[in-house]
């Protein structure tokens, strides 16, 4: 940046645009740290969820269907959200949704990285055939909707825990291998992975105690900016259905449940939807912010 | 003109390559999905019966050759009957075909009409509090799951101001709200890329100089900074129409809006496989279509976008 100020700029100014950059970056910071304390408060609910939840989420009670938020419920009991059709307690049951998201989230983001992560580094590292085949299909990949071709998957296997992970897993794995080749291309023109490779080092060593750490920063923040992109998805698939299965409670069918009563008990749908919603949101921002504070070149918008 | 045709030579393989393998993907999950033919026999069909089916629909031959006749069929948008509507399932997709395009379109219109005199606004008034208003709800709308969005705009605009009305597709009222709800993540991106791209743009010197000679700010922001801005704006602007045709399903099962994305889901609830092989295929290919339609265009557009 400071080579792009001109050399007649008096000192001053220079040193109070250093004390503006600093200040940006400190904000930034704390931002960073803000999203990671919501996510882990997030991750402590999702753990503590059978103490932490007033009611057995899957309990049904006749007496208080639809019941309206509430102190004082027709069972006697406090119902803070309200009820569901079934007579659910709906905090309980957002409570226990943020396992489902956070899981699945989590566990496909893992899948992704790790399959986007080494045919990216493999791709930039070998070059050549490896690099023209994994870049077509990954062009390939780009080029239709595969949120389309991930409903059909799903509901052609059937929903499953596994089948869930693995196909939204993929589902973003071309962004790890485009960014990182890239990157891996750059490091292989350095002179110490020349070094490494003068002295006799092995491939998988060179990659792994080499490539991988530098490339490691860059992989958090395409990894959280796809934990977003995961449990939106996983909602998405759960509210058509094809998610977890009832009655196991999940955000994305809570909102499916409570579409039907929409007009009559609007919380069953709209409590999940906006712990959802702030997730997605808190979740992608940290990913933005992350990216401004640990690699400004990233930046594509 | 040489290298533009070996420019669209490359796509043209890139787009075949893309079909190519979303067909083999389908073909890969339908094995995977187990025996079809116990499904077209009653349980209690005897043995020559089940050797009688599998033959007619080639489930007895070796994979390999079953691969090739799947991708034969495919070439000819044969996808098989829909053991729902009886019909070929070819015939069954495109019927639904025309309000899922005029969805997508209507959707992509507004998102284009709303967002880009949005950003445009916001970089002008930059850090005023109808910027940051705006970049707060567009960063809200890029975060936003779609369906929860609709059913949002449902609660809020239908049943309570009740405004709107609630679903399925009727006159011009009911394609207002799943347009909305389809194009808001558009919307979003085109507001927040138009803002940056004409700051970008409004920094450099030749507006600069725009400005020292006097001309009213408007003219400068129009004539000068927009025409510039505009080239990123487009290039994102078409991949968002893609974007839209994918996130289609999900819009069009909160509205029940009568399109390919609601068929697909039904047969899926039904088990109809040839319809979601085919729905599958269909949206890829018009997608694909479309992407190889914008890059053709922009080659025409800007001289600069196309390579060596």
């Amino acid at each position: 940046m400071a080579s792009s100020i001109p050399a007649s700029v008096p000192a001053d100014v220079l040193a109070v645009e250093e004390a503006r950059g600093g200040r940006v970056a400190r904000r930034t910071r704390r931002l960073v740290a803000a999203g990671v304390v919501f996510v882990a408060l997030l991750a402590l609910m999702a753990i503590t969820a059978p103490w932490l939840a007033p009611h057995d989420p899957v309990r049904q009670s006749l007496r208080v269907r639809l019941a309206a938020p509430t102190l004082a419920g027709a069972d006697g009991l406090a119902h803070p959200l309200g009820t569901d059709h079934l007579g659910r307690d709906v905090l309980s049951r957002t409570i226990f949704g943020a396992r489902v998201s956070l899981v699945v989230g989590f566990a496909a983001v893992a899948v992704g990285s790790v399959v986007g992560a080494a045919l990216g580094i493999l791709a930039g590292y070998r070059g050549g055939w490896t690099d023209t085949v994994i870049m077509t299909v990954a062009d390939a990949q780009l080029a239709f909707p595969f949120v389309l071709l991930a409903i059909g998957i799903i509901g052609v296997l059937g929903p499953s825990f596994p089948t869930l992970v693995v196909v939204i897993g993929l589902s973003g794995w071309v962004d790890y291998a485009r960014v990182l080749r890239s990157q891996v291309l750059v490091l292989k023109g350095r002179e110490f992975v020349d070094a490494i490779q003068a002295l006799g080092g092995a491939v998988p060593r060179i990659v792994v105690r080499h490539i991988l750490p530098n490339v490691l920063s860059t992989l958090v923040v395409i990894a959280t900016l796809q934990l977003a992109r995961a449990i939106v998805l996983e909602a998405t698939l759960s509210f058509l259905g094809l998610g977890i299965q009832p009655p196991t409670p999940s955000w994305g069918g809570m909102i499916q449940e409570g579409r039907e009563y929409l007009d009559s008990a609007w919380w069953i749908s709209i409590f999940p939807g906006c712990l959802l919603l702030l997730t997605s949101l808190v979740v992608s921002r940290s990913g933005d912010w992350l990216r401004d504070l640990l690699d400004p070149t990233l930046r594509s918008e | 003109m040489r290298a533009f045709a070996v420019f669209l030579a490359a796509r043209l393989i890139r787009a075949l390559i893309a079909v190519w393998l979303v067909s083999t993907v389908v073909f890969v999950v339908m094995r995977l999905s187990g025996d079809p033919v116990p499904l077209l026999l009653p349980p209690d069909a005897p043995r020559s019966e089940y050797a009688r089916v599998a033959h007619e629909i080639g489930t007895d031959r070796p994979l390999p050759v079953q691969y090739a006749v799947f991708l034969g069929h495919v070439v000819q948008g044969d996808f098989g009957r829909s053991i729902h509507f009886r019909l070929p399932a070819m015939r069954v997709a495109l019927d639904y075909l025309p309000a899922t395009v005029q969805l997508g379109l209507t959707a992509f219109a507004l998102a284009v009409l709303v967002a880009v005199p949005v950003g445009v606004i916001s970089a002008v008034r930059r850090n005023t509090a109808i910027d940051h208003a705006a970049m707060a709800v567009a960063l809200v709308g890029q975060s936003a799951p779609t369906f929860f969005l609709g059913i949002l705009f449902i609660l809020l605009l239908s049943l309570k101001a009740g405004l709107l009305p609630t679903s399925g597709r009727g006159d011009w009222t009911h394609i207002v709200l799943p347009a909305l709800t389809l194009g808001a993540f558009s919307m979003a991106s085109i507001a927040r890329l138009t803002r940056s791209a004409l700051l970008e743009v409004l920094r450099q010197d030749y507006v600069r100089t725009a400005r020292a000679k006097g001309l009213r700010e408007w003219r400068v922001v129009a004539k000068h900074a927009f025409r510039n801005a505009a080239i990123p704006v487009l290039t994102i602007t078409g991949l968002q129409l893609g974007t839209l045709l994918g996130a289609s399903v999900v819009t069009e099962t909160v509205f029940a809006w009568p399109g390919l994305g609601r068929l697909a889901i039904h047969s899926i609830y039904n088990r109809d496989y040839p319809i979601v092989q085919c729905v599958v295929f269909l949206s890829a290919l018009v997608f694909i279509v479309l992407n190889f339609a914008i890059e053709l265009a922009y080659g025409f557009l800007d001289p600069r976008i196309r390579p060596r």
